[in-house]
């Protein structure tokens, strides 16, 4: 790849995406972009250089954003999150929605489904409580390969392995030969769809619980800013932001969770935060 | 503990879990990881299902009858990927299943799904 190539791409890919690659990741990015490039017949990296200058096909861009922003994940990842929504977030939600019983929660970088699914299985397991209400999660990612692979929920014998209890596995996912799939009872349970993370969130609607995990490690600190104030304008007063450890929302709008990492409410008395009754 | 037939799945695990600052003991069947479980009961219990002597699910019923072996954590680790035989094993009381081939990361999830390690 030619370094006028790479710093068109580089410049492509913040505009886009608010992502700061600096000098050194022609690799990266070469790898990752290589295999767009053979689905669309485009012949090399200074091939789409040049149709960068002239105007990329939006489905080829799409993939490029998804290709670049993918992460290496897995199903409850950290735990700790999880454990939050499920013992501390999901109980304090469902007393104060007991008048509206709705609940929506959104995964904002799907990435392999890992996490929407994940996020599934811990409503299925508190089905009981839940009985009656309107649970929504949706869950987004920029790519529309990704969102395909997300969307089918079709795992290796690793990936279906990691971070994933046995016990949820052989109740939610359904083994073809050597590959895992999510049952059509899980996969149903998520909206899956685009979203660039640098557009306005608020045509999605209000959220009670935000999993946007992984995703501001990889931006610069004016995106990460940017990203946490508009999570912050779908956030319900109320509701819970996760993001990965050692990822900080911005402190002006959020406040950490006493003894977690990477989980935030809405900073007390600063506006910002959409109170439940306004809920659309 | 680690119970398994296979001298190289035992150095795996062995590898990994002293890693991560475990002590480690091992047993190439059933028979022999239960007595040395009565002897001495361990904190974790990583076991192979199809073994020669005693295999996994004999070994279960007896730790789990024997003083002390009612709740130690045991992971099977076995070649076996049917959803029916993990449900059995899961039923019969491991407290997970690992199914070969695995990496490190996957039997460090699994114990930090245990509590065991974090």
């Amino acid at each position: 790849m030619k370094p006028a190539t790479y710093t068109a791409l580089s410049d492509w890919l913040y505009a886009r995406l608010g992502l700061s690659l600096g000098h050194d990741k022609a690799y990266l990015v070469e790898s990752r972009v290589a295999p767009v490039l053979r689905r669309h017949g485009i012949a090399s990296m200074d091939v789409l250089g040049a149709q960068l200058r002239r105007g990329l096909p939006e489905d080829v861009a799409r993939e490029i954003c998804g290709a670049m922003t993918a992460n290496e994940s897995a199903f409850f990842r950290d735990i700790r999150p999880y454990a939050h929504f499920a013992r501390v977030a999901l109980p304090a939600l469902l007393r104060a929605r007991a008048g509206t019983r709705r609940l929506r929660i959104w995964n904002a970088a799907a990435g392999g489904g890992q996490e929407a699914y994940s996020i599934a299985m811990l409503l299925h397991e508190a089905r009981a409580a839940l009985e009656g209400w309107a649970v929504e999660i949706v869950a987004t990612d920029i790519g529309d390969e990704v969102l395909r692979r997300a969307r089918e929920g079709v795992y290796t014998h690793f990936e279906i392995q990691r971070g994933l209890p046995a016990r949820l596995m052989v109740r939610h996912f359904i083994r073809q030969e050597d590959r895992w799939q999510a049952s059509p009872e899980l996969r149903a349970a998520i909206r899956f769809g685009a979203f660039n993370l640098m557009h306005d969130p608020r045509p999605l609607g209000v959220f009670d619980a935000v999993f946007c995990r992984y995703a501001l490690v990889q931006l610069e600190a004016a995106s990460r800013e940017a990203i946490s104030g508009r999570i912050a304008q779908i956030l319900a007063g109320d509701g819970f932001l996760y993001l990965g450890e050692g990822e900080v929302a911005r402190p002006a709008l959020f406040a950490p969770v006493p003894g977690e990492k990477g989980i935030f409410t809405h900073a007390p008395r600063v506006p910002g935060g959409v109170a439940p009754s306004l809920r659309p | 503990m680690v119970i398994d037939d296979s001298r190289v799945i035992r150095m795996v695990v062995r590898r990994i879990l002293e890693a991560m600052g475990l002590a480690v003991v091992d047993a190439a069947d059933g028979y022999t990881g239960l007595i040395a479980c009565r002897e001495a009961m361990p904190d974790l219990v990583v076991l192979d299902w199809n073994m020669p002597v005693m295999d996994g699910g004999g070994f279960l019923a007896e730790l789990r009858a024997s003083p002390g072996g009612e709740g130690v954590p045991v992971i099977v680790c076995s070649s076996h990927n049917d959803p029916a035989r993990i449900a059995a094993a899961l039923e019969a009381g491991a407290n997970e299943y690992v199914m070969k081939p695995f990496d490190a990361d996957i039997l460090h999830g699994k114990l930090a799904q245990l509590g065991i390690f974090r």
